[in-house]
């Protein structure tokens, strides 16, 4: 694919005031940061900020040893892992409902996709106020079931909290994606499958699912990602990482440490590390475009 | 629809029912809380058919915010979430539109290395450079600023990706007959290039006011003086009094606000939004 046109316009600097804003931005607010971010990783900081020492990898090595840490990163991956697989096949499912529904697809359409435009923090709130101990109505209805709900105690109900918050709020986006790529499946292929005598579920799984990986691949990275980063808000709104750390993911580690316990050196290390995850989560997500092209 | 099987036709229906259902319900709930009373929302179970304190309750917080916690009123914090929003779609849609143009359309020295400088910010979200960003932020003296709300976040990597796109799929003609009458670049920008990528801009445009609008991480660090709070910070700071010494109405009433404006922006732009979520993401 050409990159450039074959007609283009001279001149020596013109090109350069016009890419200037963007340049000065990314270089101040995002290359100087995360230089600076692995040169810390790799120094000492006294608590008074006083002195620093070069001390290598060391303070990676405190992170891998560290109890606290590989909590953290074992709170990520089960949270992480029950938001992509919660998250993909609810709105799988809806997708597939929505797909060949004649009357009513706009209406559903509609009414599902908003939670997308709902902020975080803001559906952490609501979570939180559903799910109060004191005053929230699911929690009451839970009690009327025998099941006692307190996530302020209950490390498990915690985490289960931030799951379902994650998730209502990430199943807008997944649908609309499942739904475009389920409409770009030809009707006559499943056509031909009914003809052969298949049902609707193995049609789904024989011909639908197949065809969809790309579309579920790509869903996969993205929904880690989310998990991983934009989660932070529901997390700090919703339960600070609490009860005795059992939502502490590893984004609100980092923020925690570096803002509240100034631990500089330990944080930036943390950060390096969430470095190189997005870094591999995003050539991941290209490899799905160049794989697209094929099929 | 392949063939008629009513019992499929009534699960999917209602599957999908449930699932809006599920959808709607904390919102409705929210809605509910916010028309009562403190004494109403605190009577456990709380009850599910709207209250009299609707306008009460909506005139006090955007009038006073709330009475404990975080007491700036909430209609400064929607001007400040409005600002927000408005400023890091424009901020970015314009600083993409110039540079991708300079990419397709010039030739220069560097050229490449501009491009994968602009893609590499795609890899470090704030969540991995908090403490260093939080620094020069802090030292360019922008904390408590719209600036310094805003300018850091207006890098996009995405957004220049998609104008690059589009760019490459204008017809050479139109370029070469721009140059033929004599128009310099910059005319040809604004005359041409401007206006065809208008289907573009009001996609992206959706995307990222609702990106602005519910940014949480980055305010939360920029801003330590009530009267620059956004609305998503200010229902954070109401509720740290525990469940006792919150105002759940006003909290709740707070939080019907601050999902008002994305949640229309994507309702009335619907068409918009589908196109700006799968264009930004491919």
């Amino acid at each position: 694919m050409s990159t450039q046109k074959r007609v283009i316009f001279k001149s020596t600097w013109l090109p350069y005031a016009l890419v200037a804003p963007q340049l000065a931005i990314t270089l101040v607010f995002f290359f100087w940061p995360a230089g600076q971010t692995l040169i810390q990783s790799m120094q000492l900081e006294d608590a008074f900020g006083a002195t620093t020492q070069f001390v290598g990898l060391d303070n990676f090595r405190a992170l891998f040893n560290d109890e606290g840490y590989l909590n953290s990163v074992k709170v990520t991956i089960e949270f992480s892992a029950a938001v992509a697989v919660l998250g993909l096949s609810i709105a799988l499912l809806l997708a597939a409902m929505a797909d060949r529904v004649l009357r009513g697809a706009t209406f559903y359409k509609t009414l599902l996709i908003w939670p997308y435009a709902v902020a975080p923090a803001v559906v952490a709130v609501l979570f939180v106020f559903l799910f109060s101990p004191t005053l929230g109505i699911i929690a009451h209805a839970l009690t009327v079931f025998g099941i006692e709900w307190n996530h302020l105690l209950d490390g498990d109900q915690a985490m289960l909290l931030i799951i379902m918050a994650a998730v209502w709020k990430q199943i807008s986006y997944n649908f609309l994606f499942f739904l475009a790529g389920l409409q770009a499946i030809p009707a006559s292929l499943i056509e031909a499958a009914a003809i052969d005598g298949a049902g609707p579920l193995r049609r789904f799984w024989t011909i639908v699912f197949p065809l969809l990986s790309p579309t579920t691949f790509f869903l996969l990275v993205i929904n880690v990602v989310y998990a991983f980063f934009d989660t932070f808000a529901i997390v700090d709104a919703a339960t600070q990482g609490g009860p005795a750390r059992a939502t502490e993911i590893l984004v609100f580690k980092v923020y925690q440490d570096g803002f509240k316990a100034l631990d500089l050196g330990g944080s930036a290390a943390q950060s390096a590390i969430l470095m190189a995850i997005v870094i591999g989560l995003t050539i991941a997500q290209f490899r799905y475009i160049e794989r697209k092209v094929q099929y | 629809m392949i063939e008629r099987r009513p019992v499929l036709t009534f699960t999917r229906h209602t599957l999908l029912l449930l699932g809006v259902a599920v959808v709607a319900f904390p919102i409705y709930v929210t809605f509910v809380a916010s028309t009562l009373t403190l004494d109403q929302v605190l009577a456990a179970p709380m009850q599910l058919w709207p209250g009299s304190q609707l306008i009460e309750n909506y005139t006090y917080v955007l009038g006073h915010g709330s009475t404990k916690g975080a007491s700036a009123p909430v209609g400064q914090m929607m001007f400040n979430s409005l600002v927000m929003a408005l400023s890091i779609a424009i901020g970015k849609i314009a600083i993409s539109l110039l540079s991708a143009f300079a990419i397709v359309y010039f030739q220069f020295p560097f050229r490449n290395t501009i491009f994968w400088m602009i893609f590499i910010t795609l890899m470090l979200p704030v969540e991995v450079r908090i403490l260093p960003t939080y620094k020069v932020v802090a030292d360019l003296g922008m904390i408590n600023t719209y600036a310094g709300l805003t300018i850091p976040l207006i890098a996009s990597a995405t957004a220049t990706f998609l104008f690059r796109q589009f760019f490459l799929s204008i017809p050479d003609e139109l370029a070469e007959a721009a140059r033929i009458d004599g128009a310099g670049p910059m005319r040809f920008f604004w005359d041409v290039v401007v206006p065809l990528s208008r289907t573009s801009i009001a996609a992206l445009f959706v995307i990222q006011f609702i990106y602005g609008w519910n940014q949480y991480l980055w305010p939360l660090l920029v801003t330590t003086d009530e009267s620059m709070y956004t609305t998503v910070i200010g229902i954070k700071r109401m509720i740290t009094g525990g469940d006792a010494a919150t105002e759940w109405q006003l909290v709740m009433a707070t939080a019907m606000l601050a999902m008002l404006p994305p949640v229309l922006v994507v309702l009335l732009m619907q068409k918009w939004f589908v196109k700006g979520l799968v264009e930004t993401e491919k």
